[in-house]
């Protein structure tokens, strides 16, 4: 039952994600000009990295070598995320404009029909960057494979993956709970006080520090990099933690899963 | 049998913030459905109208599990809208005439293709109905052409046609004649009669062109401010509501109001005058004879209030039937 609405839902992705290439592809100009550009940037972000490998320091116990490894993991992680549901940011507009009403008379997954029909190709740019920086650190940092170790590599990218999936869908829901999305944008870069602006019970803003920043960020890379670089735990820190993440995914996937729910039953529509 | 469609005591309240002084934001509750009972039988075709803001869409929105209600229910296919809406929506189709559901920069052949896939329309199933809908409503020259290269007349075809592509049991459709001329809209009218008779399609429509209703429904719901003030059969409404006839009398000379018992002189033009009379306390007839025996006349017609004049007049009155 489950399984069959994961396999419908990833085939209307696929269908919903194919139309949206080729609508893109329908401007090839534009198309081309802008994957161009990202695989400049690309290059030229690589380029930066490449120099830092040149000199290898240490800090604090890690040497670049480890740090680049750490930078790879998350990048591949918050890459692909960023690939797959990273569109999930269009949902202010539609939200604002009452257009989200289109893609819940459709019989998909609202989640999956969203992030699918703004499916943004040239996105792949930034895994490919940093599946090359973490190839390369692999290659490089001195790590002693064990099976455990081999095990660990993918799935800690795809646990990272599914972390960095949850966070973007935990903070493009708070479109849902505000018509006014500028507002919201500055209450995040002024720090005004959300709770009290908005009906976010469910969003305090130490668990909303703790689900978007806190978890994706220690539990993408820093945790799993302790095992497999085989690097000293820091004392406060259990070390069965380093083996949390798959964990950490599950329970950001309920939490996200929550706030998205609540979310579509508070999208009010618009008058018109 | 249950009903397609039943509601009880529906109801949606927004929250709005309005401005109140410089800072200061005030709360606001605007009550969009005050309480809707509505029972829809399968294969009706119901013409859900009233003035602008009475709440038309937004009921719809909570019919197709857009919107959630803030309190009583709705059942549509026996269905929760909101617990079940993906089961819901694969079983109904929905054009909301302010919006696309097409493809904007894809050609209107690949909008249909991409809906085949999305609602695993059987493919034999897909072929037979596209082909009916292309002659139907006459698709065939614009299938090759982008969505965003149709006029609006040309895109509303397609709007049906992808709203009914996978045989929707119940068509829920808010204002699609918006903005038509007369051609597409007889077009779009003639295409629901069809879909209706032959596929015993229960159509739910919203619009304020009342010729929709009148060609197309038997069953007319108004709304005013979020209630229904009336419910029932076209002819009923004209019963009940247009009790006010008009005889216009064409005399022989020019002269002043003719003055006869039970009615007003609500024109002159000329040698033509309209006198209005209330249905249930006098006749025509009686009002012609009265006429003729105060002055030769050359012609005389009798006048029914249109639709459209008495639903006027209900909106204006504020619904307070
Ligand atoms: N998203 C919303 N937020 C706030 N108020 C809303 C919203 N949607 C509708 N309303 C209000 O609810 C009332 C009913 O609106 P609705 O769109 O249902 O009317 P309608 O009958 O469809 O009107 P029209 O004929 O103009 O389309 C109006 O007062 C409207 O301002
Ligand atoms: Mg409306």
């Amino acid at each position: 039952m489950v399984g069959e609405r994961i396999r419908a839902g990833l085939a209307d992705y696929r269908t919903l994600a194919a139309a949206k290439l080729r609508s893109d592809w329908q401007y090839r100009a534009g198309f081309v000009a802008m994957f161009a550009s990202t695989v400049l940037v690309t290059a030229m972000d690589f380029a930066g990295i490449a120099v830092v490998f040149t000199k290898t320091p240490e800090l604090g116990g890690w040497t670049f070598r480890d740090v680049a490894f750490l930078y790879g993991v998350a990048g591949v992680s918050f890459g692909l995320a960023d690939f797959l549901v990273g569109s999930v940011e269009q949902i202010s507009p539609r939200v604002r404009t009452g257009v989200f009403d289109m893609l819940l008379i459709r019989p998909v997954n609202a989640l999956v029909n969203l992030t699918a029909s703004e499916f943004t190709f040239r996105r792949v740019g930034k895994v490919a960057q940093a599946l090359v920086v973490l190839v390369v650190a692999t290659a490089v940092a001195d790590i002693e494979w064990t099976l455990g170790r081999i095990l660990m590599l993918p799935l800690t990218i795809v646990s990272g993956t599914v972390i960095a999936c949850a966070t973007w869908v935990i903070t493009a829901s708070i479109a849902f709970f505000t018509v006014e999305t500028q507002e919201i944008a500055n209450t995040f870069t002024y720090g005004g006080d959300l709770a009290t602006s908005y009906p976010l019970h469910i969003f305090e803003s130490w668990l909303r520090v703790l689900v978007t920043y806190i978890v994706p960020l220690v539990f993408v890379s820093y945790l799993p990099a302790l095992y497999i670089l085989d690097l000293e735990t820091p004392l406060a820190l259990p070390s069965w933690l380093r083996f949390a993440s798959p964990l950490a995914a599950v329970a950001m996937v309920v939490v996200a899963r929550a706030v998205w729910r609540a979310g579509l039953r508070h999208y009010r529509s618009t008058g018109s | 049998m249950a009903g397609v469609v039943e509601t009880r005591d529906l109801t949606k309240t927004f929250t709005v913030r309005a401005k109140a002084g410089r800072v200061r934001r005030e709360r606001r509750e605007v009550v969009a459905v005050a309480g809707i009972d509505l029972r829809i039988s399968s294969g009706e075709m119901v013409g859900y109208i009233g003035p602008n803001g009475a709440g038309k869409s937004t009921t719809i929105k909570m019919m197709t599990g857009v919107l959630t209600p803030s309190a009583g229910t709705v059942r549509v296919l026996g269905l929760d809208p909101i617990t079940s809406r993906v089961e819901l929506v694969r079983r109904i189709g929905v054009v909301f005439g302010q919006r696309t559901q097409l493809w904007w920069d894809l050609p209107l052949r690949d909008s249909f293709d991409l809906l085949r896939a999305v609602y695993r329309i059987d493919p034999q199933r897909y072929h037979a109905n596209l082909a009916a809908f292309v002659d139907l409503l006459d698709l065939g020259p614009m299938l090759d052409t982008p969505v965003r290269q149709l006029s609006l007349g040309q895109r509303m075809r397609g709007e049906l046609t992808a709203a009914l592509l996978h045989d929707p049991a119940l068509v829920f459709l808010d204002e699609p004649t918006i903005g038509l001329d007369v051609v597409s809209k007889h077009a779009v009218r003639r295409f629901l009669a069809e879909m209706n008779r032959d596929h015993g399609t229960t159509v739910v429509l919203t619009t304020h062109d009342l010729a929709d209703i009148e060609q197309l429904c038997e069953r007319m719901v108004i709304i005013d401010h979020g209630r229904i003030v009336h419910d029932g059969p076209l002819e009923e409404f004209r019963i009940r509501h247009g009790t006010q006839r008009t005889v216009v009398v064409d005399l022989e000379v020019e002269g002043p109001p003719l003055q006869v018992p039970n009615t007003t002189v609500v024109r002159v033009d000329g040698a033509r005058q309209w006198l209005s009379f209330d249905r249930t306390v006098t006749t025509a007839a009686a009002v012609v004879a009265a006429v003729v025996a105060l002055r030769p006349i050359r012609d005389v017609a009798i006048e029914e209030p249109a639709v459209e004049e008495l639903v006027r007049e209900l909106y204006e009155r504020g619904g307070g039937a």
